[in-house]
């Protein structure tokens, strides 16, 4: 991908609430919570919410660490592996208690939510988002 | 204007007076019998650069009828094959282009990569996934481009836009709009000349031409050889052949793409015959470490190469530096352009274990510096050098030489015309200056613009111009800009996804 900061924020935004949300939309009900429907809809959407907000913070990071690079480019397998450390964090937040209004979240129940809504977001990223977005990849993703 | 013109030598034919005049009426083509063609859109050239521009127009909904494709080219992309070729590119080998870089589909979805995993080669997929970091930059092969465009060729019904012929120059129009000259084939229309009448025009005719250094053309003045010393982008088949037929020593001049492929060849010819070739490669620049302006502008290099997966930073194509440049003028936006060019080639695994194996061996040395002059003794070539280890003499079997230098813009007989007659002006860098919108500055007559694409409008606000994906991406400033002045749809979501499909389904539109 060839994004510019503005570009990897709307990006990252627009995949996570609409991608994110019909994924988590279809994927809870059948999650381990080990909680009623309504609950477990509070916890995966929490998650959604949580990325989404934190992943504005992670993409000036990731904007600084571009600046490293000769091409000003961010490599396929980067927008892949930058899912461990944000969904570590994500992950130590929730078990830390630091979201107050989320009980509990299994971590299988998590990790599955988490890795499957990013492989969503990530390859949809890396070449369907062209298909309606025909000006996204030349303007350093931005959608407006 | 007030007397009438001169009659033309020749029927339907231009007169010097007419060449003369900067601004022509309809009734002076009329006095001069030259037959008009009405037509909203032409674009000329017809190589690649007309093909994504019409690609594009199609699938904003443009009739065929409202554009007219004026080319000497039997397919867009009949002449690029031809340089690709005789560069050592034939279609079984892969260019220096990216996966997503496809003339046949606006969209770049599906890639190339992906193509070749669909089909089975799931290496390909694996190799964009983990580019460039754990392996070289995928590229597509020359004969799938070529293939894929001869397929949406038939799906856009571009056949039915070209019209053959050679065309002589634009002229504005007394009223708004311009005249395209076409010189037709001899024989194929009744007149010398037929002018197209069109409000917009766009220029797409490709490199101006290939500038031979002045050594290479001293030699052959000199000597009337023109076997022995030769430029890569000329046919030199018979290089190959004379070093088969007996062993030899060439010397290959120039740090680019090119000589990566020529060595390549000689290589593997040196590899598949068992030959006992030599070369020696003199680099003007050599480049030994990574190199650049500052931490954060570090091009890789090593050997004697700069390093880059293209010819220029891949996010002049869509990122940061593109939005950077855009933003520039003048001197600038000179400066942007030297920072981030300079020859340059891929790092490519084969190539690099080739030239190691060739310097450990023996086979393969370097030298930098310039050539001072080249003779012909016997049946050798004895160049000159002034090296870095001071004034050396060599004999060589052939010299390849693969700077590649463009010619000025001027050299394009239809580009010196915009320049003299039409208003159009040279940029930063000295090619033709456009738009942001690829609009050639300085030409619009009433409603009419003239547009330019390719590598006659480097070194305007957008540098990847002369590549595939630069191509598209001047198309789809021109195609927003005509839809602007409400010629072709807006390819919003919508339309966008519909017309993929329509694509996916190869459904001629």
């Amino acid at each position: 991908m060839l994004p510019t900061l503005n570009g990897r924020i709307q990006t990252r935004v627009a995949l996570l609430v609409v991608v994110g949300s019909v994924w988590t939309l279809l994927i809870t009900p059948l999650l381990p919570t080990g909680v009623g429907l309504g609950a477990s809809y509070g916890a995966t959407f929490s998650v959604l919410l949580v990325v989404t907000v934190l992943g504005v913070l992670w993409e000036l990071v990731y904007h600084g660490i571009q600046q490293f690079r000769w091409e000003k480019d961010w490599p396929t397998l980067f927008g892949l592996v930058t899912m461990v450390p944000e969904g570590l964090l994500v992950w130590f937040l929730f078990a830390g208690g630091a979201i107050p209004w989320i009980g509990s979240l299994p971590g299988w129940a998590f990790l599955v939510h988490f890795v499957t809504t990013w492989m969503w977001v990530f390859v949809i990223a890396n070449g369907p988002i062209r298909v309606p977005f025909v000006h996204w990849r030349f303007n350093g993703g931005r959608l407006v | 204007m007030g007397q009438p013109l001169a009659p033309p030598p020749v029927a339907g034919d231009l007169s010097d007076r007419l060449v003369a005049t900067d601004v022509w009426t309809d009734g002076m083509l009329a006095e001069h019998g030259i037959p008009v063609v009405d037509v909203p859109l032409v674009t000329f050239g017809g190589g690649i650069g007309s093909f994504v521009t019409a690609d594009y127009l199609r699938i904003c909904g443009v009739p065929t009828s409202a554009i007219r494709v004026l080319t000497p080219l039997e397919t867009p992309w009949q002449s690029y094959e031809y340089l690709t070729t005789v560069s050592q590119i034939p279609r079984t080998e892969r260019l220096r282009s990216d996966s997503a870089s496809t003339p046949d589909n606006i969209w770049g979805f599906p890639s190339y990569a992906l193509r070749e995993g669909l089909q089975g080669d799931l290496k390909q997929l694996w190799n964009v996934l983990v580019e460039p970091i754990w392996a070289n930059y995928y590229t597509p092969r020359a004969g799938a481009a070529f293939t894929a465009m001869e397929k949406e060729m038939h799906r856009i019904r571009y056949p039915e836009m070209v019209v053959r012929g050679q065309v002589r120059m634009v002229r504005r129009r007394a009223g708004g709009g311009y005249f395209t000259i076409l010189t037709p084939p001899q024989g194929a229309a009744p007149t010398r000349r037929i002018a197209y009448r069109s409000q917009w025009v766009h220029v797409a005719v490709g490199y101006p031409g290939l500038k031979f250094l002045d050594d290479l053309q001293e030699y052959r003045k000199q000597t009337n050889d023109y076997g022995s010393v030769v430029n890569a982008y000329e046919p030199h088949e018979h290089v190959y052949e004379k070093l088969r037929a007996k062993p030899g020593v060439v010397l290959v001049r120039g740090g680019g793409i090119v000589a990566s492929r020529v060595l390549q060849r000689l290589i593997d010819d040196r590899d598949r015959f068992r030959l006992d070739t030599q070369i020696v490669h003199l680099f003007r620049t050599y480049t030994a470490t990574p190199h650049g302006t500052g931490i954060l502008k570090r091009r890789k290099g090593a050997d004697g190469w700069a390093y880059q997966g293209f010819n220029y930073p891949k996010s002049v194509w869509g990122g940061q530096l593109k939005q950077q440049v855009r933003k520039t003028e003048g001197a600038e936006r000179a400066r942007l352009y030297k920072e981030m060019g300079g020859t340059n080639t891929p790092v490519r695994r084969d190539w690099q274990e080739q030239l190691s194996r060739g310097r450990a061996q023996g086979w393969y040395r370097v030298m930098i510096g310039q050539i001072d002059r080249m003779t012909k003794t016997g049946e050798l070539v004895e160049v000159a050098v002034a090296s870095d280890q001071g004034p050396q003499l060599g004999s060589f079997d052939a010299v390849v030489d693969c700077t590649g230098l463009e010619a000025d813009i001027r050299e394009h007989r239809v580009l010196a015309d915009l320049l003299d007659h039409s208003g159009a002006g040279r940029n930063p860098v000295g090619r033709l200056d456009v738009e942001r919108t690829f609009e050639v500055r300085g030409t619009r007559n009433g409603n009419g613009r003239i547009y330019a694409s390719g590598s006659a409008t480097l070194g305007g606000y957008f540098p990847g111009v002369d590549t595939f994906l630069g191509l598209q991406i001047a198309a789809q400033e021109i195609a927003d800009d005509l839809h602007a002045q409400g010629f072709g749809s807006k390819l919003g979501p919508g339309r966008s996804t519909s017309q993929w499909w329509k694509w996916f389904r190869n459904q001629q539109i």
